[in-house]
């Protein structure tokens, strides 16, 4: 298989999602079983993208393959240049990975949903969305150029929206639908911003040649600060999409949406857009850049695993948890460990969906109950569900033989060999600290859920196994969660293949003033030992190692530490919580009420803007208003006055010379008789005074 | 006093005479032959001055040809059974000073002006001397004048005409 | 050798101009009007003649005497023309009645 094939296979992926959209969105309404063509498309993708990964794997695995048309091309124009705007995919390792988990969540989703949503109205709606999403989100992932990127960016964005508030009867699905939207637009914005100091910068779009021309030292107003700033605002799309601090309000609301769109949206793919698009610019992040992703991520990380430790909604309680592991990844490329971040959305995504799907499979059997405090017991209605269930939560918790271990371990020593070398060892704390959250509450989900004994006997009793179509997907899942399919060591990702071969960090365009030590670019990979194709200096490469094994053990003691109080809470009952919550009042409460960020911006940003608006409405209807009716009363008073000018005086005077003509008139009708003599006596008179006059002057 | 002047004075007072006749006369068959007795003063002044040809031509085309033509208007305007062929006048007293301070002044400038005079001189062949210059100097003149006429008959009896 | 000069034909001239005027002036009949005009031709006449015989230039005067002659024959007929047109159509030849050109 040529190059060729594989970008026309990478076109069929993309477009084919968009057809199923059209086909689907078109005939949903006349053709009962239009969903079936979408399902259809999405296995052929799936298929597809399994084809690409491996033969991009296989046999260009050092070569990104690229394929442009030209779009755009104004040619030279004054003052910006030359500006071609092209348009392409770009099929580097990453890109055909996320083709894959994005193909393979999304087919699952699929298949999840036809049991999942059966007997909705609008069923074929519903597989028609789920294509346009598909089709957007490969389009973020197969783009070469950073323009087309931003195009799908929002085209996810739109998709989100559609499918958030695809129960739109609801007041809570449409009011979160707009919420996510319009706090989607403020990352956009900046996104939007830093795509404009790219274009006026270096009049183009395309990833690489951007990359090229900040290494041949064009810099954004020739200055290294700007180019961090484009850097953070670039990452502010990311910051709005996957949902970090202080934009990460929007998620938890998100999950007013179906849940197999939660598992595929909000879980797996769209959120990780954000840190695909770190990934995509990670070459030129300065260090400032990289310090300031780093500080989100670790806020990202932390407030939402404080949060998650009371909710109640199954759903939100693994929404703050996706917040939470986001900020993870975040924090991860901050601290320059790009393959680990990488790593962990692939795995995430995996382990991620198949938590959401699992709880979809609770939820579905419980009719639509949410609340964990009255579930409880399901362990033996619902074996498969609470077996991938447990699966998914030791995956998250980072317990050995999982895939999350692998990841997980690599962002914490990766964070703490960033502490050991720059001093920040804030970002390794924090790390440890979520971890320690993180298995704390996902026990605390799935004791409360699976464990126990039953509080609503009713729903109980009603409680099954979930139909096959959604048992699959979650087994798939549980499966793609084991360490075996990226490393033969449990214990050392970096040995595997997809971080040795496949997942290697690019070397670095910045400036060396502007960036970290220990970061190298392609032309000094000679002073740096190259380690497993990472290419990172000497002192990272021995900081990683030595951090290795402490880190290891550490996030091993603090997840199983985290599952201990978990069961010792919630499985043991030997604390008892409520007495807990009650002497820890505020902190509960804190926490219960998501750290008041939504009240914050209710009254900062909402009540602001409306207290703003009612400001400026008074200032317009005062002052504006006020000024506008001051010049035109002061217009009239001078119109006042110059009528009164032009009716005295200028008529006066007009009056007065048609008076005076008048009165000449008269004298001089008298000589005007018509009768020619009268004028020949006249002429003669005149013909007299002129002669005197001659006479005179003789 | 010489026979010249005793000349010059008759015709001189002939013309001036009945020119004020002309002018102040009511009946205008009177002041037409009036004017009769005017032209052919100045006829007599023209005689006196060397110009015989011209005075002949006064006589003819003004006695004979101008002065018939104004009597013929008369007669076509004034009803024939109205005696009283007469006119009114108008604006006496501004014509009067108007036309006394304009004889005045021109009297004035024509006496007190210095003149090119080199005394009366007469030439042997008026009729002659004409008669070349318009053949020669004066050709295009004459012709123009005789087209001059042509129009001014047809323009007449155009006018007249209708 | 004569007492007559120069001046006593161009006085007479001059008087005959003012009449002509004066005639032209006061009369309302219009033929009366034509009648002052050739009083005021002749003025000119006399003035041409005189100026040429005293001013030794005979012929040329009497030359431009003879086409004020003619010119006055053209004018006395298109002016007849013109007096019987008004006849016809105010059925007088009274001048002052004839003020259209007020309006």
């Amino acid at each position: 298989m040529n190059e060729t094939t594989l970008v026309s296979l990478s076109l069929f992926i993309l477009f084919a999602p968009l057809a199923g959209f059209l086909f689907t969105v078109l005939s949903g309404k006349k053709l009962k079983s239009a969903y079936l063509f979408e399902i259809f498309t999405i296995s052929l993708v799936l298929i597809s993208s399994i084809t690409v990964l491996f033969v991009k794997l296989a046999y260009y695995t050092d070569k990104s393959i690229v394929s442009e048309i030209g779009w755009i091309d104004l040619g030279i124009v004054p003052v910006l240049g030359k500006i071609a705007i092209e348009l392409g995919v770009m099929i580097d390792n990453i890109s055909a990975i996320m083709l894959f988990v994005v193909a393979l969540i999304s087919a699952l989703v699929h298949y999840y949903s036809i049991e999942y949503m059966k007997g909705d109205k609008r069923y074929n709606r519903y597989f028609a969305y789920l294509g346009i999403f598909t089709f957007s989100m490969m389009g973020i992932v197969l783009t070469h150029n950073i323009l087309m990127m931003y195009i799908f960016w929002e085209l996810v964005g739109l998709s989100s929206y559609l499918l958030i508030g695809f129960w739109y009867e609801k007041k809570s699905a449409s009011d979160a639908a707009k919420k996510a939207f319009i706090v989607n637009r403020i990352g956009d914005l900046g996104m939007f911003a830093g795509i404009l100091i790219i274009f006026i910068t270096y009049h183009t779009f395309t990833f690489s040649k951007i990359f090229e021309s900040i290494a041949a030292g064009v810099l954004p107003f020739n200055s290294e600060f700007w180019l961090s700033m484009t850097g953070i605002l670039l990452f502010c799309g990311a910051i709005g999409k996957s949902a970090q601090f202080p934009l990460h309000v929007w998620l938890p609301d998100a999950m007013e949406g179906p849940t197999p769109v939660s598992a595929l949206i909000h879980a797996a793919t769209m959120v990780a857009a954000g840190v695909y698009l770190v990934t995509r610019i990670f070459v030129m992040l300065t260090g400032d850049a990289m310090l300031f992703i780093a500080i989100i991520g670790a806020l990202s990380a932390f407030i939402p695993a404080t949060i998650a430790l009371t909710q109640t909604d199954i759903k939100k309680v693994l929404a703050y948890s996706t917040i939470s592991q986001l900020g993870y990844m975040i924090m991860a490329l901050g601290v320059g460990a790009y393959a680990f971040g990488f790593f962990h959305l692939v795995t995430h995504a995996f382990f991620k969906a198949g938590l959401f799907l699992g709880s979809g499979s609770v939820i579905h059997s419980m009719h639509h109950e949410q609340d964990i405090m009255k579930m409880g017991g399901l362990k033996k209605k619902m074996p498969v569900t609470y077996w991938t269930f447990l699966i998914f939560s030791l995956a998250i918790s980072g317990i050995p033989l999982s895939s999350g271990f692998l990841s997980k371990d690599g962002i914490l020593a990766s964070a703490l060999s960033f502490g050991s070398l720059t001093g920040y060892y804030i970002f390794a704390v924090t790390g440890f600290l979520v971890a320690l959250l993180t298995a704390f509450y996902m026990f605390r989900l799935l004791i409360l859920t699976f464990h126990g004994e039953p509080k609503d006997h009713h729903k109980y009793e009603h409680a099954h196994e979930s139909p096959l179509l959604m048992i699959a997907p979650l087994v798939t899942l549980a499966i793609l969660s084991f360490f075996a399919f990226y490393t033969m060591n449990p214990f050392d990702a970096q040995k595997g293949w997809v971080l040795s071969k496949w997942v290697t960090t690019p070397a670095s365009v910045v400036p060396e003033s502007a960036r970290y030590p220990f970061m190298v670019q392609s032309g000094e990979v000679n002073h740096a030992e190259i380690h497993g194709n990472i290419t990172h200096s000497v002192q990272y490469t021995e900081a990683m190692h030595s951090a290795h094994y402490p880190a290891m053990f550490i996030s091993l003691f603090v997840a199983i530490l985290g599952i201990f109080i978990a069961y010792m809470f919630y499985s043991k009952k030997k604390i008892d919580t409520d007495k807990l919550a009650g002497s820890l009042g505020p902190v509960y409460k804190f926490s219960l009420n998501k750290w008041y960020f939504d009240e914050f911006y209710q009254a900062v940003f909402v009540n602001g803007t409306i207290g703003l608006t009612l400001v400026l409405n008074w200032f317009d209807k005062y002052i504006v208003d006020g000024i506008v009716n001051g010049s035109a009363a002061l217009t009239r008073m001078f119109s006042s006055i110059s009528g009164f000018f032009d009716t005295y005086v200028v008529d006066g005077l007009v009056n007065f010379t048609a008076y005076f003509s008048g009165f000449v008139g008269i004298i001089l009708r008298k000589f005007q008789t018509g009768k020619v003599q009268t004028y020949l006596i006249l002429t003669v008179f005149s013909v007299l005074i002129i002669v005197l006059m001659y006479v005179n002057y003789l | 006093m010489n026979l010249y002047d005793i000349i010059f004075y008759l015709f001189a007072a002939v013309t001036l005479v009945s020119a004020t006749f002309v002018v102040f006369t009511k009946n205008v068959i009177y002041a037409a032959y009036n004017l009769l007795l005017t032209l052919f003063g100045i006829a007599g002044l023209y005689i006196l001055l060397g110009a015989d040809f011209i005075g002949i031509v006064q006589l003819i085309i003004y006695v004979g040809g101008i002065l018939i033509l104004l009597l013929f208007g008369v007669m076509l305007t004034n009803k024939i059974t109205d005696v009283q062929i007469k006119t009114g006048v108008l604006q006496v007293i501004p014509a009067s000073v108007a036309v006394g301070m304009l004889a005045g002044i021109l009297i004035l400038i024509m006496t007190n002006m210095s003149w090119r005079d080199f005394g009366l001189s007469t030439p042997d062949k008026t009729i002659g001397g004409l008669g070349t210059l318009l053949m020669n100097e004066y050709i295009i003149i004459f012709e123009l004048l005789g087209m001059l006429l042509l129009i001014a008959l047809i323009g007449a009896a155009n006018i007249a005409r209708k | 050798m004569s007492n007559i000069g120069l001046n006593h034909f161009l006085i007479i001239s001059s008087i005959l101009f003012s009449l002509g005027i004066f005639g032209v002036v006061t009369r309302k009949n219009a033929v009366m009007v034509l009648m002052g005009i050739e009083l005021i031709l002749n003025a000119a006449n006399i003035n041409f003649v005189a100026f040429s015989a005293f001013g030794n230039f005979p012929l040329k005067g009497q030359m431009m005497a003879l086409f004020v002659i003619v010119l006055a024959a053209a004018e006395a007929a298109i002016a007849l023309a013109i007096v019987l047109n008004i006849y016809k159509n105010f059925n007088n030849v009274n001048v002052d009645e004839i003020d259209n050109l007020r309006e």
